[in-house]
């Protein structure tokens, strides 16, 4: 083997960086998959919880105000659309379009977690809060306002999560990373609060429609 | 290097050798090459074992005598029993096998440069770490840990012991193993070699396969469990706590819907092993291949339905019991399945009885064991008189210790000289197999005598007739000990010292023999042959 060879072995190591746009996919859907055994464990609970309280859980579900809960659906729908338009544009290589659309997703998760704090400070002032007098003896509403409070906080943390992975989306767009050519980057970060929509669409119904 | 041959290709020295970007320790924690991500987990999985091992021992001294040898304070037995499970399950035999060896051979062996995400490889052992450390600060918090490493409401919600911190660390481990979980399916999907069609891959990547998806599918429940009892203790949200109209019952369902699918993680790769060592040393390929590969499937997904065998004198209804009873016989059937291909390769084979041979063969009778003992367990009247008994401790540490254990040590036996590049004193492994296989069934077969004569689980002090057998006992788990202690002083020994092995001392013909001991950095220098088939031995010897 002579130098040459060597220097063209090296050569072509250097510039094999490993691309698997499938593979990235099917890894972020793996994990989307953990995700909702995540969320099933907490589902299971309620459908037992709600099957042995009826009544209790219908009581809870009245003090929710459903107008903000539809209200916060729709600003999540938005915020889907606008992140699955985004990567169209990309493709088409409208780059100042797709971070503004992804912009606009990061705001509605802002705007959707400002409405969910004003929703849980009103339940707490009110007094609806685990372990509170209101909810002393009644084990049925003591339960669904527990589930309602790790359920809705859970998911919180994941609007918060999908809210950093989209910044980051949107910082790897303006340094080039994410391109027209490589954007799986995006398709998974919108693939992520994707997930988030969803698991609220369930949340919505259980919760805020119980009554 | 002396060597006065051609210049080194890039990745083409040894990957001990190459240490990447960084130089020192900095070169092994934070490379992204499955083989070093695979040496990490291979030390710290193994310091665990050593700490709970030491855990084990002094539980095994305090029952010399009924009135406790070691503690009158019953709290210290608890923290101790407690603390073996939880570093014994969570830090080793769930991470050890697919994060050592699994890192280390899977991409090999389908042909692979590396695993599909090195950096989220490199990241799931940092999340080992931090979870293991996390765990083992809730010793340092208001109390010893007394749970046992089950967490059961309502107890872990009252006690004093810093279960907040324990369960959080319990969560961080469970990320890691499910980012693992994700890392191997891709691979396996993503990256074979062309022409190594899935059929054709050895049977230790489809074990992982197999155990991947349950690590995905499951791990996240256990995720949501133990963040719930953090919760209820941080926030006093009430979900299991009966006083708040919880259901401490529902917590036993959602911890068994994760942890009885792990004690498949941690079975299915062990059988994996197995399936290499089996044909390598007969000389023969494995029988009833594709059985094999359908079992390690069929065992994940009914080994996912079987749950609440473990809650059988919970309150269960008749009803559900007998379901569960009936799952649990049928999720037998794969297992069996398994050992009869085992024992028919060997059928006929030329068989060498190296020491890796050894502990696959100690596997095969062992796991036998401790699976029939399952079935009795499994049936529901016996369940009721030997439930919470040392019956079930000893039919556990059959399945997990003889069983997973033994096939981690003999694949170690095994592959050691093909990760090292060094083979260790073969008299040793010989003596050390001697003793801890006496030792093991010293000790834990004189514990399915003391469970069918009564004696229950984690009781710190006992009555005086069960003192002989507890002596036993013992005095075979020093036995046990001191076969461990020999076998790791060799093989330790072995990757300093050891005589050089060569690149394919036992013959064997999966791809990781192809490939210099110890393998490159890139694993593969030329792109490899795929055999015909997985285990071609005919073909192998023929050319």
């Amino acid at each position: 083997m002579s130098d040459v060879a060597a220097e063209a072995g090296r050569a072509e190591h250097a510039h094999e960086e490993h691309r698997d746009y499938e593979g990235a996919k099917l890894g972020m859907w793996l994990f989307l998959l953990s995700e909702c055994m995540l969320f099933g464990g907490l589902f299971v609970l309620y459908a037992m919880y709600r099957a042995d309280h009826p009544r209790a859980f219908s009581a809870g579900g009245s003090h929710m105000d459903a107008i903000l809960g539809v209200a916060n659906t729709l600003v999540l729908l938005t915020g889907s659309f606008a992140v699955a338009s985004s990567i169209t544009a990309l493709q088409r290589g409208r780059r100042k379009l797709a971070m503004g659309l992804v912009g606009t997703t990061i705001l509605t998760g802002v705007a959707f977690m400002i409405v969910k704090a004003v929703e849980w400070s009103g339940h707490i002032r009110q007094g609806y809060f685990p372990h509170s007098h209101l909810l002393q003896g009644k084990p049925g509403e003591q339960l669904f306002f527990s589930l309602y409070y790790v359920m809705t906080g859970l998911h919180g943390l994941h609007v918060i999560a999908g809210i950093a992975v989209l910044t980051a989306a949107l910082i790897l767009m303006a340094r080039g990373k994410v391109t027209q050519e490589h954007f799986v980057f995006l398709e998974n970060a919108a693939l992520y609060w994707h997930l988030v929509d969803i698991i609220w669409i369930f949340l919505l119904p259980l919760f805020y429609l119980a009554a | 290097m002396t060597t006065s041959e051609a210049p080194p290709r890039a990745g083409a020295a040894s990957y001990l050798e190459d240490h990447g970007r960084f130089s020192g320790i900095f070169g092994w924690i934070f490379s992204t090459d499955h083989k070093r991500i695979g040496i990490l987990y291979l030390v710290s999985t193994l310091f665990f074992f050593f700490v709970g091992m030491s855990l084990g021992f002094l539980m095994r001294l305090q029952m010399l005598s009924p009135h406790g040898e070691l503690f009158k304070n019953a709290d210290y037995y608890n923290a101790l029993f407690t603390l073996h499970g939880v570093i014994m399950i969570f830090l080793f035999i769930i991470p050890a096998v697919p994060g050592s060896l699994g890192n280390f051979f899977m991409p090999i062996m389908i042909g692979a440069k590396d695993v599909a995400f090195p950096r989220l490889n490199l990241l799931s052992w940092w999340l080992y770490v931090t979870g293991a450390v996390i765990a083992l600060a809730s010793l340092f918090g208001s109390g010893l840990p007394d749970t046992g490493w089950t967490f059961y409401a309502p107890y872990s919600l009252r006690t004093h012991a810093d279960i907040p911190m324990a369960v959080f660390g319990v969560f961080v481990l469970g990320f890691s193993s499910i980012l693992t979980g994700i890392n191997f399916i891709t691979t396996m999907h993503r990256m074979r070699a062309p022409g190594m069609g899935w059929f054709k891959m050895p049977l230790f990547p489809w074990a992982l396969y197999a155990t991947s998806w349950v690590q995905v599918l499951a791990t996240p429940v256990l995720g949501i469990t133990m963040l719930l009892i953090f919760v209820e203790r941080i926030f006093h949200v009430g979900i299991f706590n009966p006083a708040m109209g919880g259901d401490p019952l529902l917590y036993q369902h959602l911890f068994w819907m994760y942890s009885h699918p792990a004690v498949y993680i941690m079975i299915l790769p062990a059988m994996g092993l197995i399936s290499e060592m089996i044909p390598t040393f007969a000389h023969r390929t494995i029988f009833g291949y594709g059985a094999i590969v359908w079992s390690s499937m069929g065992i994940a997904l009914l080994g996912s339905l079987v749950w609440a065998h473990h809650m059988f004198t919970s309150g269960l209804s008749d009803a559900a019991a007998t379901v569960f009873s009936l799952l649990t016989f049928l999720v037998a059937v794969p297992s069996a399945i398994k050992v009869f291909n085992w024992t028919a390769t060997l059928y006929k084979g030329s068989i060498a009885l190296e020491p890796p041979m050894l502990y696959a063969l100690s596997f095969i009778f062992l796991f036998s064991v401790g699976g029939l003992t399952g079935l009795i367990l499994g049936a529901l009247a016996l369940n009721v008189m030997l439930h919470d008994t040392y019956f079930v401790v000893a039919h556990f540490h059959y399945v997990i210790f003889g069983g997973a254990a033994f096939a981690f040590f003999g694949a170690l036996h095994y592959w050691l000289p093909k990760m090292f590049g060094r083979m260790y004193n073969r008299s040793a492994a010989y003596i050390g197999w001697a003793l801890l296989f006496t030792g093991f069934n010293l000790l834990y077969f004189t514990m399915f005598v003391l469970g069918v004569m009564g004696m229950p689980r984690r009781y710190a002090f006992y009555l005086p007739r069960f003192q002989t057998p507890q002596v036993i006992a013992t005095v075979g788990s020093w036995i046990m000990i001191a076969g461990i202690l020999v076998v790791f002083t060799n093989l330790i020994v072995s990757v300093f010292k050891g005589e050089k092995a060569g690149d394919n001392p036992w013959g064997g013909v999966t791809l990781e023999w192809q490939i210099p001991s110890p393998p490159p950095t890139e694993n593969f220098l030329e792109p490899p042959t795929i055999p015909e088939k997985a285990y071609d031995f005919e073909g192998a010897f023929a050319s």
